[in-house]
């Protein structure tokens, strides 16, 4: 048989082995989407939707362009191995196919120089061999840029690099192998049959042509069998996102969301995670407390091979919910949801548990705006009282929710976990609110604002009140009188990452105040450690956290530090600090113009 | 016996050293910042769940402590979860924790993943 030699066989064999069990895999996922998903998919799957998708893929699995904004060292290294990599795929298949006329088959393109042992004939031959060294090399500067970065990772300004298990770390040595050995086969047949490029020759001619005729065979079988242990063990280490990637992107493209409960497009989701780590470094557990094996790295890696039950509940549960690392994410999985899943109560979380809720009526605020401070409002009451001011002061008529009586937004159970008894709070919650007649809802509390926004369907718009003052500012309902009150803002995790409001709050306190930026600013903030997502770490390590961000808030030496959550103010208020703590409406309603 | 318009109530007697306190020292491992609380009955005074109802969280948990079982995992799934007792609790307890864990102490569940 021509254009064969037997040490092609753990190539193909590998390759054959990757494809089958991708594909099984894939459509196994696929069976485990629940109607909803289905749903979604069949409604967008013949839309406009598909063009994005295949940008979205080229961009992010190829380029990895959002590494890159985040870290242009890690991006670069990420890029020329992807990047490179296919490059030397294409390229290599077109060079082959162009120089075989007859008896091609696929593996002919990856041995292409042992196959074809005649120097390069015409001029786009020797191009094209010129073109193929110089990916080779561009792969290659990545792979060494990935052994620095396991030796030193600060090198590539990464703080922590993930801990990777038995099986990861194999793979990798496999990967790392294959492009030092195509280098070497290249070489040496090059020094025998003079058809290689400027790398691939200059290394080839420093052999001697009797070493060479040694070492030939045995590099290129090496060389065939990375190949293969890479393919065989891809499916079933962090690889994998290579191929899970595209269609994640593709999914997500088409609206599908995470459930309440584990379905296939989170198996997608898990298998996207390439471990890269980047959640670890601003993760404030360790950041601020050193706390390891928590991450969502860990947490997905976990849940993914389902092994070490008990280590993925401990994990699961040790989080603050700070959004931090999702917004890291060079995938953008939804980690915050993965979590929730991975805190599911089961028979724990019960249905009817609050009948008691059954005799809350709604007032009748047909015409006026409800008013949800929250449960946290109920214990710093400046926010709510500044909010009724402001209210009077535009003359809006509104209806304070729970000014006595406080049913939470369900947001707290949902993060625990309890998914049913969190719905139902949701639904007292809607009804309320729908036979009201309320024309819009206002709420002071970020972790409530969340919830309606993204979790309640309400018939209604909803506002958070920097929204809110943002906009009576802007039409000029609300007169103000700027002072010259220098004032740091903090961004609460549930307001900014969570629902990206950073521009309100930034607007409405230049209108009152003198606005001074922080080095931990937007997307950057840093949590107060009190977040609810939590039930592990100790009141004394929230402190710790707390008390990192309070230093973050007052190193521009502010008159007052202002937030927009309850909670926040809450624990900056106690963080000991002499910088006064307000919240932005109690800002406001201070500098109302008055007459 | 006469009605005198008032009762003696029975006495009630807990005998600790009869009790069973496995699932109290269960608890505590779970929740080490419990072994503070001073009953003073912060969570139950700022509790979401106590306006509407007669649930009373710092009983609950002296109950259980106790090792009195009798109707507390119903009185337990009255609770929120919105953590206004954690903020307000001088002495620190995590109160969230501590709710959720005895429940599942009681039902004797743990997470379930799929």
């Amino acid at each position: 048989m021509e254009n064969f030699h037997p040490f092609v066989l753990p190539f193909v064999l590998g390759a054959y082995a990757l494809f089958a069990v991708c594909i099984y895999k894939f459509v196994r996922w696929i069976r485990q989407f629940d109607r909803f998903q289905r749903a979604v998919i069949r409604k967008n799957i013949f839309t406009r939707k598909f063009l994005p998708a295949v940008w979205e893929m080229f961009k992010e699995c190829l380029l990895h362009l959002r590494i890159t904004k985040k870290n242009w060292r890690l991006g670069y290294m990420h890029r020329s191995i992807a990047f490179g990599w296919f490059l030397l795929i294409v390229v290599g298949a077109i060079e082959s196919r162009i120089g075989t006329p007859k008896n091609f088959h696929f593996w002919v393109a990856i041995f292409y120089r042992y196959f074809h042992q005649t120097p390069p004939e015409t001029q786009t031959a020797l191009i094209f061999t010129h073109i193929m060294d110089a990916l080779l090399l561009y792969v290659l500067s990545g792979v060494t840029l990935a052994l620095v970065k396991k030796i030193h990772s600060r090198i590539l300004g990464m703080h922590r690099a993930t801990k990777h298990t038995l099986m990861d770390n194999t793979i990798r040595i496999s990967l790392w192998c294959i492009f030092p050995l195509r280098l070497l086969s290249e070489s040496v047949s090059a020094c025998l049959y003079h058809n290689g490029g400027f790398l691939t020759q200059t290394i080839g001619d420093l052999f001697s042509p009797y070493v060479a005729q040694i070492l030939e065979l045995p590099f290129w079988t090496l060389y065939s069998i990375a190949l293969c242990l890479f393919f065989v063990l891809l499916p079933f280490s962090r690889y994998m996102h290579i191929f899970t990637e595209i269609f994640l992107i593709y999914f997500r493209k088409l609206g599908v969301k995470e459930r309440v409960k584990m379905t296939g497009y989170t198996k997608f989701e898990l298998s996207a995670c390439s471990r890269c780590g980047m959640c670890i470094d601003r993760c404030p557990l360790y950041k601020d407390l050193g706390i390891m094996e928590v991450q969502s790295v860990y947490l997905l890696r976990n849940l993914r091979n389902l092994e070490h039950h008990k280590d993925i509940v401990e994990a699961g549960k040790n989080c603050l919910m700070c959004n931090q690392c999702a917004e890291d994410c060079p995938v953008d999985i939804d980690l915050m949801s993965i979590r929730r899943i991975s805190r599911d109560k089961g028979e724990l979380d019960t249905d009817g548990n609050y009948q008691y809720l059954h005799k809350v009526k709604a007032f009748n605020a047909i015409g006026r705006v409800a008013y949800f401070g929250g449960c946290m409002s109920q214990l710093t009451p400046a926010i709510s009282s500044s909010m009724e001011r402001i209210f009077q002061a535009v003359g809006q008529k509104y209806w304070y929710m729970d000014r006595d009586r406080s049913i939470c937004c369900g947001r707290p159970l949902a993060q625990q976990g309890f998914n049913k008894q969190a719905a139902e709070l949701r639904r007292k919650n809607t009804e309320l609110i729908h036979s009201s007649g309320a024309t819009a809802l206002i709420t002071s509390c970020p972790i409530c604002y969340n919830a309606f926004k993204n979790e309640y369907q309400l018939s209604i718009p909803v506002y958070h009140h920097t929204e809110y003052l943002n906009h009576l500012l802007q039409t000029g309902k609300l007169k103000v009188n700027k002072s010259d009150l220098k004032v740091t803002y903090h961004d609460p995790c549930e307001l900014g990452r969570g629902c990206g409001i950073y521009d309100e709050p930034r607007n409405v306190l230049q209108a009152v105040a003198v606005l001074m930026g922080t080095e931990n600013d937007r997307e950057n903030s840093l949590c107060c450690g009190m977040n609810l997502g939590n039930t592990v770490i100790t009141l004394e390590q929230q402190m710790t956290i707390r008390d990192k961000a309070l230093d973050n808030l007052t190193a521009p030496d502010p008159d007052v530090v202002v937030t927009a959550c309850p909670m926040c103010k809450r624990a900056f208020q106690h963080g000991g600090t002499p910088v006064r703590v307000m919240d932005i409406a109690e800002v406001v309603a201070n500098s109302t113009a008055k007459g | 016996m006469a009605d005198f318009g008032f009762f003696l109530k029975k006495a009630r007697t807990i005998n600790l050293s009869h009790a069973d306190m496995r699932k109290t020292e269960q608890l505590l491992n779970a929740v080490p910042s419990y072994k503070r609380c001073i009953s003073c009955g912060g969570c139950t005074a700022s509790c979401s769940a106590r306006q509407f109802t007669d649930f009373n969280i710092r009983k609950a948990h002296l109950y259980f402590k106790r090792g009195q079982y009798d109707r507390l995992e119903e009185e337990l799934q009255k609770c929120m979860l919105c953590g206004k007792c954690m903020l307000v609790c001088p002495r620190g307890v995590n109160l969230r924790s501590l709710i959720i864990n005895m429940r599942q102490i009681l039902s004797n569940t743990t997470e379930i993943l799929a």
